[in-house]
């Protein structure tokens, strides 16, 4: 169980800055949906501005903004969830070199490809010498993140106890133990996911026939800072995460999430809400239809694909949407009814399924 | 978490030396470099810049893996390597035990996807094949080896450019520390692609001749190619097999340089957290390292900033070290599954790998790298360096058991 201290994320409702949504959400009438990009003056100088391409802008600006909210602390890792990389550079640096045939070409697009990058301007632009690691497994991408996060604070708080206990021994003055003690710090990571639609990556998606399915594409960039320490004003706390891969059926899904509730003594009664992964695509959401049919029956259930769009680190929007409605309480977040007298949610169950592949589960609950 | 020590059950290889274990073996013995002209690779620089290609064309891979000829060529390494490596470990019947694939790649499906632009761009509408662009995704790669293995309770894709695969593997560790998996074959893959050669040569930092790590007059890496697993296993799985594991990964760490999106810092800030991590994680000293595989690019930059920071750990005693760069070429987000796998064929077998071409050691530094093969050495823990754009700088201790 970790807390989540904080967060930044911006999709393409107003959703940077704060928790909640306005009660005006943004319409998305065609099949793609574009993030509300904040004014990047407060974070960037110009010059960095103008070589930073668009997912990294938003990927880094997020990131200060999530660590802006919790008081500007020096994470101990930053991990980052992007299922395709910096599109737009990619395609740039491939664009000429196809027009260019293999020469004259500049490398500053190639570099800005690589999937890495945001990662590494967030700790170039902190000094942070810290680990940093990036996962690129499509819809398990923000998943992984996050796991690697949870793990991380444990060994942290694993490493400081050992480093207590040794701290006696002789030998603890040798290099290496005094670098555990001076590395045991693992207390704050920040973990996030970005991805973006280019008009490349949108035009080849409707070749596929994605947009005719019923889905928005959409895209986004969010982070949390998560601790195993509560704070005051913490966002929520995330109980639990698992994910699994290509189920053979809708019985071996079901069995997945009991599994999940059981391992954390649950049951579906003690949800208040359950964010589901929606996205219009009928043959897709036929899943939840059957889920809010059996397993979920009698839980209310919340879609969030119509605010971000489909895409694969959505999730990582999924879970500022649970933390907002953590937060402010049924009755104030945004498609609830205004003025309801329901008790406040307590405890939300996330389940997404990106293209009946990758299934993950989340359980954030209220502080 | 709990405390098991993560054992190496079984490894696997494909590079430019060989296309598995005992073939990149015999290439190494004998200072048999693979790096040359393009065969398989369609580029303008055919003539200009050698590279380090596996010696296997994609319907050959195909037919000795099972994949489609026409998935990428990254997927059709990763498939090759990581069966050897499966095969290896006695895992032929991964029974119960929780299995998981931590693949790394950088590349993903570009040489395909860099087909269907050409076309595409041309016209957008209808120009390219689909089917060309459907495995762009690193995490499809990861995919198609994990379907064709039959592994399910997890799969993950890493990609931090040249550090990639070795934070693959270090992940996969700590995943059994944490007992959320008994087995996971970890590692990397990349293929060659014109993308990423004409990025490199874009920066410059692509040497016309065969490279010379660590040399002086080095001008810079050649591309290459490969993949390269370990199958990690719990204490419990290790006792279960048939076999003596190969050897222990006892220490990893991650830092990052956070100087320059790609230039290494000139003291090797990250390169030198990254091996002090490693080691106190493993509680060893800088003694205690029998022998270095190092990261060894070629490049001015790499080659002073990786030597620097091993000055300040090691000085005044420094083991045994040398880049096998020099046989493979750089093979990217493979290179740290391959070195890795090096690395424990160094335990297994007590062998120090030759740097190949060196002429004059770098004058700045103090030690020189090693230029003979050698063999029935006591190698009882192997650093392994893998140092990538962004800072990324990871290194892994492998001990013998």
């Amino acid at each position: 169980m970790v807390y989540i201290r904080s967060t930044g994320n911006i999709s393409p409702q107003h959703s940077f800055g704060g928790l909640s949504l306005p009660d005006k959400l943004l319409l998305y009438p065609g099949d793609r949906m574009r993030c509300v990009e904040p004014d990047y003056t407060s974070f960037f100088d110009a010059k960095s501005l103008r070589r930073m391409s668009r997912i990294i802008r938003m990927g880094v600006a997020a990131a200060m903004e999530c660590l802006h909210k919790a008081g500007d602390p020096a994470p101990d890792a930053i991990i980052t969830g992007t299922a395709y990389g910096c599109l737009e550079d990619t395609t740039v640096f491939l664009k000429r070199m196809v027009e260019n045939q293999e020469e004259l070409l500049t490398p500053t697009a190639f570099i800005q490809s690589t999937h890495n990058t945001v990662g590494a301007q967030i700790a170039l632009l902190l000094k942070c010498h810290e680990y940093n690691n990036t996962f690129v497994h499509r819809g398990f991408s923000f998943e992984s993140a996050l796991l690697d996060g949870i793990m991380l604070l444990h060994e942290g708080a694993a490493d400081a106890g050992a480093a207590d206990a040794s701290a006696t021994d002789a030998d603890a003055l040798h290099e290496g133990a005094a670098d555990v003690v001076a590395r045991k710090g693992v207390r704050q990571v920040l973990v996030g996911a970005v991805d973006e639609i280019t008009e490349t990556s949108h035009a080849i998606l409707r070749r596929f026939g994605l947009y005719r399915s019923g889905i928005t594409g959409g895209e986004g960039a969010a982070f949390f800072l998560l601790s195993l320490e509560a704070s005051n004003g913490d966002l929520g706390r995330l109980e639990g995460l698992t994910t699994f891969y290509k189920p053979h059926n809708l019985i071996e899904t079901a069995e997945h999430i009991q599994a999940f509730l059981t391992a954390h003594s649950l049951t579906v009664h003690d949800i208040d809400l359950v964010i589901t992964g929606r996205n219009g695509n009928p043959v897709e959401d036929d899943i939840y239809d059957q889920l809010e049919f059996g397993i979920f029956s009698g839980i209310d259930a919340e879609p969030y694909k119509h605010l971000c769009g489909e895409y694969p680190t959505a999730t990582a929007f999924a879970l500022w949407y649970a933390c907002s409605w953590l937060k402010k309480g049924s009755d104030a977040v945004v498609g609830a009814a205004v003025g309801g007298i329901g008790d406040p949610t307590r405890r939300v169950l996330i389940y997404n399924h990106y293209q009946n592949v990758h299934h993950s589960l989340f359980l954030i609950a209220s502080c | 978490m709990i405390e098991t020590d993560v054992f190496v059950a079984g490894a696997g290889v494909v590079s430019a030396i060989g296309n598995n274990l005992p073939e990149c073996l015999d290439a190494l013995e004998n200072s048999r470099a693979g790096i040359g002209p393009m065969h398989w690779l369609s580029s303008r620089h055919r003539d200009a810049l050698p590279v380090g290609e596996v010696h296997l064309s994609n319907a050959a891979l195909a037919d000795m893996t099972g994949l489609a000829p026409g998935a990428p060529r990254t997927a059709l390494l990763s498939a090759l390597a990581a069966r050897e490596a499966l095969e290896s470990a006695g895992m032929g019947e991964m029974g119960s035990w929780r299995t998981g694939l931590i693949s790394a790649n950088s590349v993903g499906g570009m040489d395909k996807t860099e087909d269907f632009y050409a076309h595409f761009l041309s016209n957008p509408a209808t120009g390219g094949r689909l089917r060309d662009v459907v495995h762009h995704e690193c995490g499809r790669v990861t995919e198609l080896v994990a379907d064709l293995l039959g592994v399910r309770h997890y799969v993950s894709t890493i990609s931090t450019a040249c550090s990639s695969s070795a934070n693959a593997i270090f992940f996969g560790a700590r995943m059994i520390r944490h007992n959320l998996l008994d087995v996971v074959i970890a590692g990397g893959t990349d293929g060659l692609a014109r993308f990423t050669l004409n990025g490199f040569n874009s920066l410059m930092i692509l040497d016309p001749a065969l490279c010379k790590p660590f040399d002086e007059h080095r001008k810079g890496l050649n591309l290459g190619e490969g993949a390269g697993y370990v199958v990690l296993v719990s204490a419990r799985v290790a006792a279960a097999l048939k076999g003596e594991p190969l050897a222990r990964l006892s220490g990893y760490c991650n830092a990052n340089d956070a100087y320059h999106q790609t230039a290494s810092s000139p003291d090797g800030t990250g390169s030198y957290l990254a091996m002090k991590g490693a080691l106190a994680r493993a509680g060893l000293r800088p003694g205690d390292i029998s022998y270095i595989n190092l990261h060894g690019t070629g490049t001015q930059n790499n080659d002073i900033a990786e030597g620097t920071a091993i000055q300040l750990l090691f000085d005044p005693h420094f083991p045994p070290m040398s880049s096998t760069k020099s046989f493979t070429g750089h093979a990217l987000g493979g290179s740290g599954g391959i070195e890795a796998v090096f690395s424990v064929l160094a335990i297994k077998e007590g062998l120090i790998y030759p740097n190949l071409r060196l002429e004059t050691p770098i004058e700045a530094l103090p030690f020189s790298v090693e230029t003979l093969f050698r063999k029935n050495e006591d190698i009882r823990h192997v650093l392994s360096n893998s140092f990538g754009f962004g800072g990324n700088c990871t290194s892994l201790v492998f001990s013998k058991l």
